[in-house]
């Protein structure tokens, strides 16, 4: 197993030209299951192909297990890595697929088909052996990339989006199977994506990127009750964090945090956990003026514009289970109310997080 | 007439013309060479008896029909491979962006754009015995006798090799653009994945991406041969057949037998030789054409 570290990683596509990946210093754990979540063009593809050897850093180190790759061919780092496409061979079957990269190191044949039937085995695919791709379902192409990946026992490996070529049913049972199987290996595991649920119920630790930086690296709690700016705040959870300016904050507060003072006295007197516990302290009364709801079964969704006070007519998000059975008419005001513990303030200059400011 | 009554007839009213030209231009003339392959037919001859195989028995008596038969055959397979690892290597080389890519694809091109006969009048003057540059070049260099240097075209297996270099030179960037198109067909994600996989270039070239290329190679392959063993241009200007015959093909053959010698029975004998060779080749492509689309 091994650890992936990079100093100051850089890769500038056209000089002159804002870099895809801006000076990125990361460091896995031994085992770890790492997502690099982001937007599309956020650089986080591009700073796993530097990983893999398929891209050529402009400036920076990659180190892998100790030891600085950046010269050496994809080959001779010795990772394993699974494409959003599969990228499976078409013309070989899935046999032919899976010993490949045994092949290209020179395992005797008899070596080479045992350990293609232990990965076969794995992955609960030994009956595909003798078909072509072109012969299989997404999910079965998935899984021959992945037994492909792991025939050679690599000490690292690189996941492009896996998950994202398999319809909605499918990738929800494929992503507890994945993050299992790498939990059994204990191989060191980048993985990246751009689907926040991905990342928070597969990654160890998750590292957010936009604009070819990482902007935040934290487990995915951390990231999510603890953003490090107003980035990783609106681009984790759905309905994003509704963020108000005050003064030289932005003060923020997850939807779920905002709720009618009606609701109050019930959750107060319970408090789930212990952290919630610790949170319940004085609140912060707002007006909100519903605008529309949504209404997706477990849960409410209320858009409307904050009433009176520092927040006049700022729009805000609440979101509440739809076991709470009061009813709001758009155009109706309510009195609402969020935890203090629960406001985030970050800097309205540079958005990133900062100390509490009195609100009034 | 009703909107369906028009249907019906637009269709075939539309194909009409496409068989006309087919069966005027290819199927008469095919008829006719039978005919004649079949009968005593001279230029200028009124009458036509029918002499059964006579034509073809006379045809595979002359040595120099069957030294143009064995000619056809080295001239198609030995500049298809050529051509066809050229353009493998120039498609490699034209893949990938590089400053002028453009203009260099612009003159690869240029050999196939250009009349033959321009071209091929050309390497007549390069590989000419008096004034050939090759061989001005290799006399100041020392590396021939300045008093007897290499005839291209008079010494016979100069002149097959002479012959068989230009037509590959011809037909070099027509494969080149067919391959060129299977070589970007590849998605990249695959060439990437092998060398992830920890293969190296010659394992990624010869086990992943020229299996996948098959079906592509196939098509230029064939394309070439038909072009290739139909073909006289080159030969009929840089050597006519010569020296003594040893560059002599089938086309050419039949040409100077039917056309120049006047013995048309004899020349339509001659190139219906090139049926079954021409008529297996267009099964083959409609097969992978087949294939092709099946996958």
């Amino acid at each position: 197993m091994a650890i992936v570290q990079t100093r100051g990683l850089t890769k500038v596509f056209k000089k002159g030209e804002f870099g895809a990946v801006n000076d990125v210093n990361l460091e896995s754990r031994e085992g770890e299951f790492l997502v690099l979540l982001g937007p599309s063009g956020s650089g986080k593809t591009t700073l796993l192909r530097m990983i893999a050897g398929l891209e050529e850093p402009t400036s920076g180190e990659i180190l892998i297990g100790g030891r600085v790759v950046n010269d050496l061919t994809p080959r001779e780092r010795r990772i394993a890595m699974v494409f959003q496409s599969y990228a499976l061979y078409p013309h070989l079957t899935v046999l032919g697929n899976i010993t490949f990269p045994l092949k290209a190191q020179g395992t005797p044949k008899a070596e080479r088909e045992k350990k293609a039937l232990w990965a076969a085995g794995l992955l609960g695919i030994p009956h595909l052996m003798h078909r072509k791709p072109r012969e299989l379902s997404g999910g079965e192409r998935q899984r021959v990339a992945l037994a492909r990946a792991i025939v050679r026992e690599p000490s690292l490996f690189l996941l492009d989006e896996p998950l994202s070529n398999l319809d909605a049913k499918l990738r929800a049972s494929a992503r507890t199977e994945l993050e299992q199987f790498q939990k059994r290996m204990g191989t060191t595991t980048i993985y990246v994506t751009h689907d926040q649920v991905e990342a928070m119920a597969m990654g160890d630790r998750v590292a957010v990127m936009n604009k070819g930086s990482v902007r935040q690296i934290g487990t995915p709690a951390e990231v999510y009750d603890e953003p490090a700016d107003t980035f990783v705040a609106t681009f984790l959870g759905s309905p994003p964090m509704n963020l108000l300016e005050h003064g030289k904050v932005i003060v923020g507060f997850r939807p779920e945090h905002f709720f009618p003072v009606t609701h109050l006295a019930g959750q107060a007197a319970v408090p789930a956990d212990i952290r919630a516990a610790e949170r319940v302290g004085p609140y912060v009364p707002l007006k909100f003026r519903i605008g529309h709801e949504e209404y997706l079964g477990a849960e409410r969704i209320l858009y409307g514009e904050l009433d009176g006070g520092a927040f006049d007519s700022k729009t805000a998000i609440c979101r509440m289970s739809s076991t709470h059975g009061a009813s709001f008419p758009a155009g109706s005001v309510h009195a609402f109310a969020v935890r203090e513990g629960d406001l985030k303030f970050f800097d309205r200059e540079t958005g990133t997080r900062t100390s509490r400011v009195p609100l009034v | 007439m009703s909107a369906m009554g028009r249907q019906r007839w637009l269709g075939p009213a539309m194909f009409l013309p496409a068989v006309l030209y087919v069966v005027a231009l290819v199927g008469v003339p095919f008829v006719l060479a039978f005919l004649y392959s079949v009968g005593d037919v001279k230029v200028g001859s009124v009458g036509y008896h029918f002499v059964g195989l006579h034509n073809f028995k006379s045809v595979l008596q002359s040595p120099t029909f069957l030294r143009s038969l064995r000619n056809s055959f080295t001239f198609t397979i030995a500049s298809q491979v050529l051509v066809l690892i050229g353009a493998n290597i120039l498609a490699l080389a034209l893949k990938n962006p590089f400053p002028g890519r453009r203009f260099v694809r612009f003159l690869i091109l240029l050999p196939w754009v250009a009349p033959v006969s321009i071209g091929s009048i050309g390497w007549k003057w390069i590989l000419d015995s008096l004034y050939s540059v090759i061989n001005w070049v290799l006399i100041r260099m020392h590396l021939v006798n300045e008093f007897s240097p290499p005839m291209y075209l008079g010494e016979p297996k100069l002149a097959m090799a002479s012959v068989i270099l230009v037509h590959a030179w011809h037909m070099l960037p027509f494969s080149t653009v067919i391959l060129l198109a299977g070589w970007t067909a590849i998605p990249k994600d695959i060439p990437e994945a092998a060398a992830v996989d920890g293969a190296g270039f010659f394992r990624r070239l010869f086990q992943i991406q020229l299996p996948m290329m098959l079906p592509i190679i196939n098509v230029a392959v064939l394309f070439g041969v038909i072009f290739t063993f139909t073909d006289m241009t080159v030969v009929y200007i840089l050597t006519r057949g010569g020296p003594y015959d040893t560059t002599q093909v089938l086309p050419s053959l039949a040409f100077f037998t039917g056309i120049l010698g006047s013995d048309l029975a004899e020349g339509a004998a001659i190139s219906l030789f090139l049926v079954p060779v021409l008529a297996l080749v267009a099964w083959l492509m409609l097969r992978s054409a087949h294939r092709a689309e099946v996958t």
